[in-house]
């Protein structure tokens, strides 16, 4: 098991049954140290999974030597979020992930993480919350090098973690609209779970019929797929403790796999990269936003580096 | 109805000359940034130098109006010192205001600046009491603006619960995304919305046209809309483009139509709601734009106040032909 490698939340709307054989196989087959579990895109999904069938799913993998920590609604705002919130900010002995400042309130002092959905840009934010107890930063899929840098050293001086998302596709938007629904013309109050339909987003194209992002209900996302495997080292360098990749319906075991033996240096990043594309992914592979270009940009490393 | 509190109208100033209309039209607040990265309209010919700062907010206090200032986007690491200098400076000529989204730099003026007014900004995304209860705390926070995606109903609940004062867009340009929650333009053209205080940047902007006589709008590598002949091309805004999907015949706005806030109608209800200040989206206007609606909308709340009918036949003309909402306030089928 790798304690740097992370499995993100799940982002989109899978069958329970689904989910639960994922993290099944997760717990069995897969080298990540910690698994990113919990709703946070869209209130209306907790019934199916969440209030049913999380705590077994959490103990499950803890019982397979993961860390588990809950991941929180990234946008908060009717009475039901509110008080979902709330009751997970008071649990005890896991960690909470903040993706919005809701839960700060009643997280002060208490250690917690924050998420890949919270604005946190600069080494003065991160300061201020881990002076509040945030001992953890995923950070935004925005960031270029140069910034994560600079948070990698103020991490280090905090005592923080810092986890960067280097495979799937990338958080782009919220909103409090469902795009999912008005694809399909109807409402998020009438939604009828539609966002099921696309376990790994829906894509919209442009006009001239090329693909360019993915609707998975009130959140957009890249087209692209991120693959920072090529920048593992250097991203350890900067002071990135932890390596989060997204759930997709790709092999994920594949997927973990491959990056445990980059980041053991098992294999090279050519084999890695390798063993990637041939997922079956017909996204491309993107790494841009780390290079400081358009975030859908693929910049091949020896350019990157000249 | 006697206990109404009278909102103020907060007015855009991209300009000095801007600034000086919204003055003169009557409006009790206006609010405006710097020439650089640190406020999120930070487009080429708009903003203040800091000479232009201290005599636009010497014009304005003398008229009677306040001057906000925005510092309402993320500093990246590294960078923070700008954002601190600008809360320097805004102190130094005596601003208002500060409206911001950043934590770090709340902290600054809270720890520099105790007497320094903090708004908190759209940016900040703080659509909960929980939320805007962490700002207050924290930072000491005055009032909020609030994210456009509140009914006013949730907004009238929410306003029991708050310690602080609350603002709310009623005209003009209607993001869908939550602001201060989007990277669609880094993602197309490396700029970024949150730490450069670029949506959809002009040099990142082509229009084609085809044989046909459609035209296409083009943001970096992607089209962002296509317009027949008989069309008026709009200006690519990643939000406000049409696409593709597999449950649609042909391209349809996927986020939302070009549309444009026009919350007049419910200025009455809002007020009752108990909301502190209106707030008037437009720092990219003219100033004759900006004279026109904020004379527009002074005359309406003075109206309301005066429990007379506000005339608001005028601001359909401002809206330039394009169609209105009432965005998320009226109801929660918007989502």
């Amino acid at each position: 098991m790798n304690p740097s490698l992370t499995l993100g939340p799940n982002l989109f709307h899978w069958p329970a049954k689904q989910r639960i054989d994922f993290y099944n196989r997760i717990a069995d087959e897969s080298p990540v140290g910690t698994v990113y579990l919990g709703e946070v895109i869209c209130s209306k999904r907790t019934p199916f999974f969440d209030d049913v069938h999380l705590p077994a799913v959490a103990e499950r993998l803890e019982r397979a030597g993961k860390t588990v920590v809950y991941s929180s609604f990234s946008e908060v705002v009717i009475k039901r979020e509110r008080n979902i919130l709330m009751e997970w900010s008071k649990q005890e002995g896991r960690d909470l992930e903040v993706n919005n400042t809701a839960a700060l309130l009643h997280l002060k002092d208490r250690p917690h993480r924050i998420g890949g959905l919270l604005n946190v840009y600069n080494e003065d934010t991160m300061s201020y919350l881990a002076g509040q107890g945030a001992t953890h930063f995923s950070l935004l899929p925005e960031l270029p090098r140069a910034t994560i840098a600079r948070l990698g050293e103020k991490a280090r001086e905090l005592g923080v973690g810092v986890e960067v998302q280097v495979f799937g596709r990338a958080s782009l938007a919220l909103s409090a609209r469902c795009y999912h629904a008005r694809a399909h013309e109807r409402t998020k109050n009438n939604c009828q779970f539609v966002c099921g339909e696309d376990p790994d987003g829906m894509t919209l194209k442009t006009m001239d019929e090329k693909p360019f992002l993915t609707i998975n209900g009130i959140q957009t996302l890249s087209y692209g797929y991120l693959d920072l495997m090529a920048d593992l080292d250097d991203m350890r360098s900067i002071g990135v403790t932890h390596f989060r990749v997204m759930p997709h319906t790709c092999d994920m075991i594949a997927v973990t796999r491959a990056f445990d033996d980059v980041l053991a240096g098992r294999v090279d990043v050519a084999e890695g990269e390798a063993k990637l594309r041939e997922l079956g992914i017909e996204a491309p592979f993107i790494n841009g936003f780390y290079r400081g270009r358009a975030g859908h940009d693929w910049v091949p490393r020896v350019t990157e580096m000249a | 109805m006697n206990a109404m509190v009278k909102p103020e109208l907060i007015c855009p100033a991209g300009t000095p000359a801007a600034l000086r209309s919204a003055v003169d039209a009557g409006a009790d607040a206006v609010y405006c940034g710097y020439q650089n990265a640190t406020n999120a309209r930070n487009f080429v010919g708009l903003n203040f130098t800091p000479e232009e700062m201290e005599n636009s907010i010497r014009y304005a206090h003398e008229g009677g109006t306040k001057v906000l200032i925005t510092l309402n986007t993320f500093p990246p690491a590294g960078k923070v010192e700008l954002w601190k200098e600008m809360v320097d400076l805004s102190a130094r000529l005596g601003a208002d205001a500060c409206i911001v989204a950043d934590i770090a730099v709340a902290a600054y003026i809270r720890d520099n600046h105790p007497d320094m007014r903090i708004h908190l900004s759209v940016q900040a995304a703080a659509s909960s009491p929980e939320a805007i209860e962490y700002y207050v705390r924290e930072f000491g926070v005055k009032r909020v603006v609030l994210p456009r995606i509140m009914t006013v109903s949730e907004i009238r609940d929410l306003l029991k619960e708050i310690p602080c004062e609350v603002e709310t867009f009623i005209f003009g340009n209607h993001g869908l995304m939550v602001e201060g929650r989007c990277s669609l333009t880094t993602y197309v053209t490396g700029q970024s919305t949150n730490m450069d205080g670029a949506c959809s940047p002009a040099a990142c902007v082509k229009y084609e046209r085809a044989d046909d006589g459609s035209m296409s709008t083009i943001l970096g590598d992607y089209m962002i809309d296509r317009f027949g002949p008989e069309e008026t091309a709009g200006y690519p805004t990643i939000c406000k483009g049409r696409y593709k999907c597999d449950a649609r015949d042909g391209g349809y706005y996927a986020f939302e139509e070009p549309v444009s806030l026009n919350a007049s109608n419910m200025l009455p209800d809002l007020i009752t709601a108990g909301v502190h200040a209106f707030k008037i989206e437009g720092r990219q206007r003219s100033k004759a734009y900006v004279k026109k609606v904020v004379a527009a909308f002074r005359e309406a709340v003075d109206s309301i106040m005066a429990g007379q009918e506000p005339k608001l036949a005028d601001l359909i003309a401002l809206t330039e032909g394009q169609k209105q909402t009432e965005g998320a306030l009226k109801t929660k089928k918007w989502r």
